[in-house]
């Protein structure tokens, strides 16, 4: 089951780590790179199934998602909103700075 | 063993309206139970005086003869539905003091129903884990065979362990691609993952949105019944909620299966199976002829490639939906120079390990030039395994698997991602096609574990499920009681 190939090498675990803001220690990389080669050489068997007529499925329910008309249905709640914010400052939520 | 803890949710029920004891007795004897079996670690907050004042208020309804159909029964709560004012963790670091302003649908239609909220329980973080070792806080121990420190199973450990011990009633779980039933069966309790769309997904931390489902765990398939009727219903909160009623599911409970039709899916016989649960799938599948079903052989054709696309998808969706724990709304921050190093080391610290390998795996194949050979093909081989369900079910109403390859397992057994994976290989087909699964208890192995068997049903027929359930639950009589329960 494990794939002989290399699908992901540690340049593209930097990489990937980059776009999913995941801070990765040196120490793990090899690791959590082998077990993603791991994982990916077992889901690429898929590239045997024939799907050349199939249409993706998204959702099982069958049903469209519903429409509502565009109104506020609750509001004035700032406080609660910033409840769980760790910094919060005059009704905003607070970020490192951003612009020099 | 407190007299108390000996009924279950649904003789409780009618034990309660006839006053043989009050609520407040009953939630005692069960935070009486949470502390003597504190060693399993099945919960992760307990909130008593809530409790005990939810209890007194349903022993105020009783008595004045406005029973709610939950009235006065304690229940536990996965650490994935958000309560209001209580600490909701989904067993992760990046959540640990994440206090929610607002009640999740499920439990919302609990509490409405008189249910008294005993606690929040453990699970895998973000309920990405089939042994429940992914928890921040260390993982459950199975009640069963206790000084083995075997696996609960996940994600939903805490709920399984929690009423297999009788430290709760009854319990809430969440099942993406087993989480329910996978537990259920290890800890020997009965676990119904509904059709999704049944229960509302409003308020649960999302992990992979195509999938996720709430459902009960109970000691019989009754208390199952009994539970699923509240929990579900049309939410308008979720767009993917079915607007569809629920037939009152206590009413189906003893309809019988005669005439019925059982498939028996022949891909589902593997290598790698244990043979005391070949052994007792052979033994349900002549119970159920014994209740007057007819059995057929089955075949659903792309059953091997369940978990790969499993693997892809939920990856995926989770890569996305934990996008949010950005630590800036909410959730633990740790501070840096810059926005993007904060998001960098806040994520990176917050999330454990199998956490992060499915947000990078998950990133990986929707990003661009993969994302059609990957995300695409896994969406487009589900639709396979989903007509491979509805073309079985055009010649039968049932179909009849084993849960779990093999029973519970020691704790820090299996350190390889892949090996844990193949933990769910029964029971994602039906998570992928959105089918109402159920695992109930039919025996013991060899060790003395708890041997669980599913059985799944077409999209929104939870009454057949559960009277075919209730069949195979008399037959085989399963009334063991394990050894780190409550005594």
């Amino acid at each position: 089951m494990s794939n002989k190939n290399t699908i992901v090498d540690i340049p593209t675990v930097n990489k990937i780590a980059r776009l999913s803001r995941l801070d990765i220690p040196e120490a793990s990389k090899q690791s959590l790179t082998n077990d993603l080669n791991n994982i990916l050489g077992f889901v690429a068997q898929l590239e045997e199934v024939d799907t050349s007529d199939v249409k993706p499925l998204a959702s099982v329910t069958g049903h469209r998602l519903p429409l509502r008309s565009d109104e506020v249905t609750d509001g004035n709640i700032e406080d609660l909103v910033l409840k769980n914010a760790p910094e919060s400052s005059s009704g905003f939520f607070v970020v490192p700075k951003v612009i020099e | 063993m407190s007299d108390l803890l000996k009924f279950d949710l649904l003789s409780a029920s009618i034990a309660l309206k006839n006053k043989e004891f009050s609520s407040l007795e009953l939630t005692n004897a069960y935070f009486e139970a949470i502390e003597k079996t504190s060693a399993l670690g099945a919960y992760l907050e307990i909130i008593k005086d809530h409790s005990m004042n939810m209890a007194k208020a349903s022993d105020k309804n009783i008595n004045n003869g406005t029973s709610r159909p939950l009235e006065g029964l304690p229940i536990g709560v996965k650490d994935m539905f958000c309560t209001k004012d209580i600490k909701t963790t989904a067993s992760s670091k990046i959540l640990e003091n994440f206090c929610p302003t607002y009640e999740s649908t499920v439990t919302q239609n609990l509490w409405d129903d008189g249910a008294v909220m005993l606690g929040k329980l453990s699970c895998d973080e973000f309920a990405m884990g089939s042994s429940n070792e992914t928890a921040a806080k260390g993982n459950v121990v199975n009640p069963w065979l206790k000084n083995s420190k075997m696996s609960p199973g996940g994600s939903s450990g805490g709920s399984a362990a929690a009423v297999a011990s009788r430290s709760a009633l009854a319990a809430t779980g969440t099942d993406t691609g087993g989480s329910i039933r996978q537990p259920a069966a290890f800890c020997g309790v009965t676990g119904l993952k509904p059709t999704y769309g049944r229960c509302s997904r409003w308020g649960i931390v999302a992990f992979s949105s195509s999938l996720d489902q709430a459902g009960p765990l109970t000691r019989t398939v009754s208390d199952a019944a009994l539970m699923l009727n509240s929990m579900a219903g049309y939410d308008k909160k979720d767009s993917t909620s079915a607007n569809l009623e629920m037939p009152d599911l206590i009413n189906y409970l003893d309809k019988g299966i005669k005439g019925k039709k059982i498939g028996i899916p022949k891909e589902y016989t593997q290598d790698g199976i244990s043979q005391d649960i070949v052994k007792f799938y052979e033994k349900s599948i002549n119970w159920l002829k014994e209740s007057g079903a007819e059995i057929l052989p089955v075949s659903l054709p792309h059953t091997k490639y369940a978990l790969p696309v499993y693997y892809i998808i939920a990856p995926a969706e989770a890569s996305s939906n934990l996008a949010r724990y950005d630590g800036v709304r909410y959730g633990k921050r740790n501070e840096a120079a810059s926005l993007d190093e904060m998001y960098e080391i806040t994520r990176g610290n917050g999330f454990g390990e199998e956490v992060k390998r499915r947000i990078m795996i998950g990133t990986y194949v929707l990003s661009s030039g993969y994302y059609d050979a990957y995300y695409l093909k896994a969406q487009k081989v589900r639709r396979l395994i989903k007509e491979d369900f509805d073309n079985v079910f055009e010649e039968v109403d049932y179909i009849l698997t084993p849960s779990t390859p093999t029973t519970s397992f020691e704790l820090g057994q299996k350190q390889d991602p892949l090996t844990m994976y193949l933990n769910d290989i029964f029971t994602v087909p039906a998570s992928l096609a959105g089918l109402p699964g159920i695992s109930l208890p039919i025996g013991l192995d060899k060790s003395g574990l708890p041997i669980g068997i599913q059985l799944i049903a077409n999209s929104f027929d939870e009454p057949g499920l559960i009277s075919t359930a209730r069949a195979l639950e008399r037959s085989a009589e399963f009334n063991f009681i394990p050894d780190g329960a409550a005594t």
